[in-house]
């Protein structure tokens, strides 16, 4: 459905832009219908341009970005607003997505305006209403309020309400649980494995290695804005093969056991652009030699 | 905090969206309240206010109550304040109170008018650089400094200078399209931090046509900045017409308050005494301008919690 083609993401930086910064290089991947894949990095890897990108809020400096075969970087206008009827994002930071002077449900208001004018009113609001039910609020806590009125668990489920107005076919969620605490962000997670059985793409960019293992299917690991290792989640987490990514699961705090300052961790290795090898199949990993 | 400092103006709630529900607004209508609360409570805004509405009214209906002509020899040369001519009359026998009258009017008119095209250039221009950036920022800003360091009251005096009639309308003109560079900065700045919050990124993804986002969505966060952007520039415009007038480039076919104390000081009124033809148009144009810069202190107070005296 999505693909990738080895995109990269060129910054100019310095005082006239003379220099470059590649924030992502020769990146390619697919996502296909019905199916999470979670993007996973550290801060500063990536993981949140290639979802502008995907998103065409950020240009692409190289190689192309396609959905369902056709070239989204051509989409201007109507066409654009098409590609948005199928693709939709929500962002990590739920507060700033909404105008503070505005009522809340005004994301679902540009909706109506931009793709349904012709809806009825009171068809309009049932519709609303499924879709908040959908994501496990109640609508008349929820509806006509202020964003300062509403918690970050709440906003971030009616921008994901937001998006299922559209039906759409493949949702970039990046770091959409960041802001949660650990209660709603089960709730979070568990609707997006509702979304998922209803046949949704999903592409889940986290920073946070055990959300990738509980809801994707395939995962992607970033490093400096190269993939290092990619492939079905089992794989990647039962038999890490990069240096990073053991390094990276190595990190991650685990509720029975204290950290132990004293000991022995893996070295954070050497970085270097190295080409993707398929180290068994499906699994693939960057500078493998077996 | 600045968050919820944006939220207080009562006009939001109208152009919100069609598509909403009537929902029960008691939040709106405290936090619109909020504004006017601290509004009418606020000293500078309230007095500037009282002073800028006399004024106003002064210009619009006086006129019309006092139908003597600004420029015609009405009655005996230099006569002093009292009796038939109640504010005196000029060297040539002219009604100082009807001259005053007409000057109030076209002051404002000046000032609304040259003030509110700098405003309408200045905001364009602003939120059109600062949302679409690039090479469009860079060309619009370019323009925008050019105009910057061009010395504007040189320029209109040259282009004053030119034109053999003028009307108040043109002077306002001239003063509109050349006095909006630095409101058109204000607003870029103001408008690219405005464009890289998520809820611009939303409504992109919403399929919002992007003269829609800088109106519904950028503009609003901003209002008060925009209002207070265009006291300054009515005030501006309306000395920028009193200068041009002084030094003799104003409207040929009407009457202004810089134009009085123009005629006052050509005749020599200081020196022979007639001080009832320079005062008024003195005063007027100083009560307009500082009055409209008071309040705008007053607004900075409202808009801005932290300024408030408490």
């Amino acid at each position: 459905m999505l693909s990738l083609h080895s995109i990269s993401k060129d910054y100019r930086t310095g005082a006239f832009g003379g220099a470059t910064m590649t924030a992502v290089r020769d990146v390619s991947f697919d996502v296909g219908v019905g199916e999470v894949v979670s993007l996973i990095g550290e801060s500063g890897s990536g993981k949140s341009t290639i979802g502008r990108m995907i998103l065409r809020l950020a240009s692409v400096t190289r190689g192309k970005v396609t959905f369902d075969g056709a070239d989204i970087s051509a989409y201007r206008g109507p066409a654009l607003k098409e590609y948005y009827r199928d693709v939709q994002g929500v962002f990590q930071d739920p507060f700033s997505c909404y105008n503070p002077v505005f009522r809340a449900d005004r994301v679902f208001a540009m909706i109506k305006e931009e793709y349904f004018p012709r809806v009825p009113r009171e068809e309009w609001a049932e519709k609303i209403e499924a879709a908040v039910e959908a994501v496990r609020l109640n609508p008349g806590e929820v509806l006509g309020k202020y964003p300062h009125q509403l918690s970050g668990g709440q906003l971030q489920r009616l921008l994901i309400a937001r998006a299922l107005l559209l039906d759409i076919k493949l949702l970039v969620a990046d770091e959409i649980t960041s802001m949660l605490d650990a209660s709603t962000r089960i709730d979070v997670l568990n609707l997006l494995a509702d979304l998922k059985a209803r046949g949704l793409g999903v592409l889940f960019i986290t920073h946070d290695l055990s959300l990738g293992n509980y809801v994707s299917e395939r995962t992607i690991v970033l490093r400096r804005g190269s993939i290092v290792e990619m492939g079905p989640t089992n794989l990647v987490f039962g038999n890490p093969l990069h240096p990073y990514t053991i390094k990276l699961l190595d990190s991650v705090p685990r509720l029975h056991e204290k950290w132990d300052v004293d000991a022995e961790r893996p070295a954070e290795p050497a970085w270097a652009v190295e080409p993707l090898v398929e180290a068994e199949p499906g699994h693939f990993v960057a500078g493998y030699a077996a | 905090m600045s968050q919820a400092d944006q939220i207080s103006l009562p006009a939001e709630s109208g152009g919100a969206a069609p598509g909403q529900p009537a929902a029960p607004a008691p939040v709106a209508a405290r936090r619109g309240g909020d504004t006017l609360y601290f509004a009418l409570r606020n000293k500078k805004l309230v007095g500037g206010l009282i002073v800028v509405l006399a004024l106003l009214v002064l210009g619009v209906v006086g006129p019309l109550v006092h139908t003597n002509s600004p420029t015609e020899y009405l009655g005996t040369p230099g006569q002093s304040p009292g009796g038939e001519w109640l504010m005196g009359t000029t060297m040539f026998g002219q009604d100082v109170l009807a001259q005053f009258l007409h000057g109030l009017r076209s002051t404002f008119l000046v000032g609304a008018l040259g003030g509110g095209l700098a405003a309408i250039v200045g905001m364009a221009v602003g939120f059109v650089a600062g949302y679409r950036g690039g090479l469009v920022d860079e060309v619009l800003n370019m323009l925008t400094n050019i105009l910057l360091v061009i010395p504007t009251l040189a320029v209109l005096i040259i282009i004053a200078a030119y034109l053999k009639v003028r009307g108040v309308m043109v002077e306002a003109l001239f003063i509109g399209f050349t006095s909006w560079p630095w409101a058109a900065r204000a607003v870029r700045s103001q408008t690219l931090t405005l464009a890289s919050r998520d809820f611009v990124d939303l409504a992109r993804l919403s399929g919002v046509p992007t003269w829609k986002i800088i109106t519904r969505d950028i503009a609003p966060n901003m209002s008060s900045y925009l209002f207070m952007t265009f006291i300054l520039l009515f005030g501006g415009a309306v000395l920028a017409a009193a200068t041009l007038d002084f030094i003799g480039l104003g409207p040929t076919d009407g009457m202004s308050l810089g134009l009085m104390l123009n005629n006052a000081v050509r005749w020599s009124a200081l020196q022979l005494g007639l001080w009832w033809w320079f005062v008024p148009p003195g005063l007027g144009i100083t009560a307009v301008v500082g009055a409209l810069y008071v309040m705008n202190v007053g607004l900075d107070e409202v808009f801005n919690p932290r300024l408030r005296e408490m």
